[in-house]
């Protein structure tokens, strides 16, 4: 990146000037990102949908990048920076390995991130914010770990489960009550899942599964064994199993109360 | 006060080439081999933490001999290449033609620049590509120029040797165990017709395999794997079926000419043989001669090389 800025700064996304902006600025916004860890690793998911305004911009955006082989990313916010963003990062990131011959740590990764984030403050304050979740599998501590960011780049690590975008905070109540710490990696998967739904349920930015279209949330693992996204049809039967129990229960399972 | 004395620009040259060819010439040998699934780079290197192989991009890899802080530059310069282009287009347009250019326009201008002494470096850049109709190999002498290679390359210390031997016992279509055993083979050879043992710890082997699910090809081959792939194929296993016909003509023939008399180790007479031969072929020097017949019909695919030798016999 430091290369990059030397050699052509007009190719990194802080060095642009802003455009001056009257009114209400429009476009497309990625919404909810989900993420839990399990015992052997972390799943990262994210919904399908973007929008623009009060329009559903695409109903099949994808939101979740692998970042190297034992990263990825989630963006909510403004979808073309977004990508960009995460596309420097991926760059980024193989480009240090190839370099020096070895990964960056997965606290350094986070770190990085968290840069990038910072040095899209000024287009965040316009209302064009990009608000990742990072999550990946650390090689020294042998464990997932899941990073979350807000707006200027601050970063905290979550323990056992978050969310972020428009959805987050009916994802996170959801996540909360069907959470366990002795997940395997699909019922992590599920609860990821049903998370999204519960999100798409109460916000309107955000997409559930789209069985007619067969457009399903993108669901990831990242494990010892390195990144791995989860076929269409492994996230359909979930998505689907997830519907026919809403059928009985259309608010989902139900925690105890005690 | 001395007076400057007039240099030819010949004699120039002459003097810069012999300088970087001296300075490679001291390094150990990098090999570079066309198997079924891609491409094979061997290098001999003691070192874990100082690679003469490494990734350039999701399918180029690059090999270099001589100087290490001299390719170590080269080798950064076309990382940060690979990823402009990757990322300022796309991941497809970034090639091993493209790369071999730019190394190709370095080395040019270091080498004919008066102010810079030239690098002494050898390189290869390779591509591999959905077939191997479609790999592409690229060796890069010092001077920049550019040479287009198939089935096998070899640079460094002993090139034209190594490359002799490899040429006649290369074929289209070698297994990835195949390949590492020939490219060992061709590595543990003298200049004066001694043998060495290579083994794991003093090898770096990597390959650009296109069966790869990930879209970086590149992958090296360590420790347990690289140890597992030697002994499967050492020659003392017996299980060796390669196209033994041809290269066997070629040894019987060779016994006058060095390059082939030499590489008859592989075939049935296994170690004995192999030490007549060592003995018997002197001929290393014999090799400096047949460098040139042999390094042009590099060119060509190997089987058809195989018989080229066995032509010779008649």
């Amino acid at each position: 990146m430091d290369f990059l800025g030397a050699h052509s700064p007009d190719l990194l996304p802080g060095n642009r000037p802003l455009p001056v902006v009257q009114g209400a600025f429009e476009a497309p916004h990625g919404t909810t990102i989900v993420a839990a860890s399990f015992p052997g690793g972390v799943v990262l998911a994210g919904d399908r949908r973007a929008t623009m305004g009060n329009v559903i911009a695409q109903r099949d955006i994808e939101k979740v990048f692998p970042a190297d082989e034992y990263s990825a990313v989630g963006i909510a916010g403004t979808a073309g920076l977004a990508v960009e963003m995460v596309k420097l990062f991926q760059l980024e990131l193989e480009h240090f390995e190839k370099v020096e011959g070895a990964q960056l740590s997965l606290e350094g990764k986070a770190n990085r991130l968290s840069t990038m984030i910072r040095g899209n403050l000024g287009m965040a304050m316009q209302g064009l914010a990009v608000v990742p979740l990072f999550a990946g599998w650390d090689v020294d501590r042998q464990k997932g770990r899941i990073f979350s960011y807000d707006v200027t780049g601050g970063r905290s690590e979550e323990h056992g489960f978050t969310a972020t975008g428009s959805g987050s905070v009916y994802a996170r109540g959801a996540l909360k009550k069907l959470y366990r710490h002795d997940f395997s990696e699909n019922q992590a998967a599920t609860a990821v899942v049903q998370a999204l739904y519960d999100a798409a349920d109460d916000d309107a930015a955000t997409g559930g599964p789209d069985l007619i279209r067969r457009i399903y949330p993108i669901v990831t693992v990242i494990t010892e064994d390195g990144f791995r996204r989860f076929t269409e049809a492994e996230v359909s039967e979930i998505a689907r199993a997830i519907h026919e129990g809403r059928l009985e229960l259309p608010d989902g399972p139900r925690a105890e109360l005690l | 006060m001395s007076t400057p004395f007039y240099v030819s620009p010949q004699q120039a040259m002459a003097d810069r080439a012999e300088y970087a060819r001296k300075g490679i010439a001291r390094g150990r040998s990098v090999v570079v081999l066309q198997y079924t699934d891609g491409v094979v780079f061997v290098a001999e290197n003691p070192s874990r933490a100082l690679h003469k192989v490494s990734e350039i991009y999701d399918r180029i890899a690059f090999a270099a001999v001589g100087k290490y802080n001299e390719f170590e530059n080269l080798r950064i310069g076309g990382v940060r290449y690979a990823d402009l282009r990757g990322y300022t287009y796309d991941r497809e347009d970034v090639t091993a033609r493209g790369l071999a250019n730019v190394y190709a326009q370095t080395l040019g201008t270091i080498f004919s620049s008066a102010a810079e002494k030239p690098y002494e470096v050898e390189l290869i850049v390779a591509e591999v590509g959905n077939a191997a109709e479609d790999d592409q190999i690229y060796r890069l002498p010092h001077d920049g120029s550019i040479v287009d290679e198939h089935g096998s390359v070899a640079v460094g210390g002993n090139a034209d040797q190594i490359s002799n031997y490899l040429d006649q016992r290369h074929r289209d279509g070698m297994t990835l165990g195949e390949a590492l055993r020939l490219a060992v083979d061709s590595l543990s050879r003298d200049n004066n017709g001694g043998e060495r043992t290579l083994t794991a710890e003093h090898l770096e082997v990597a390959t650009l395999d296109r069966t790869r699910p990930q879209q970086r090809k590149f992958k090296r081959i360590l420790g347990r794997q690289l140890s597992r792939l030697l002994e499967e194929n050492a020659p003392a296993g017996g299980a060796k079926p390669v196209a033994d016909a041809g290269a066997e003509e070629a040894s019987d023939a060779g016994g006058s000419a060095g390059p082939s008399g030499k590489g008859a180790k592989d075939n049935g007479a296994k170690d004995n043989g192999a030490k007549d031969n060592g003995t018997k072929g002197n001929g290393a020097k014999g090799n400096g001669v047949a460098r040139k017949g042999g390094s042009g019909a590099s060119g060509a695919d190997s089987p058809e090389e195989s018989g080229g030798s066995s032509d010779a016999k008649d």
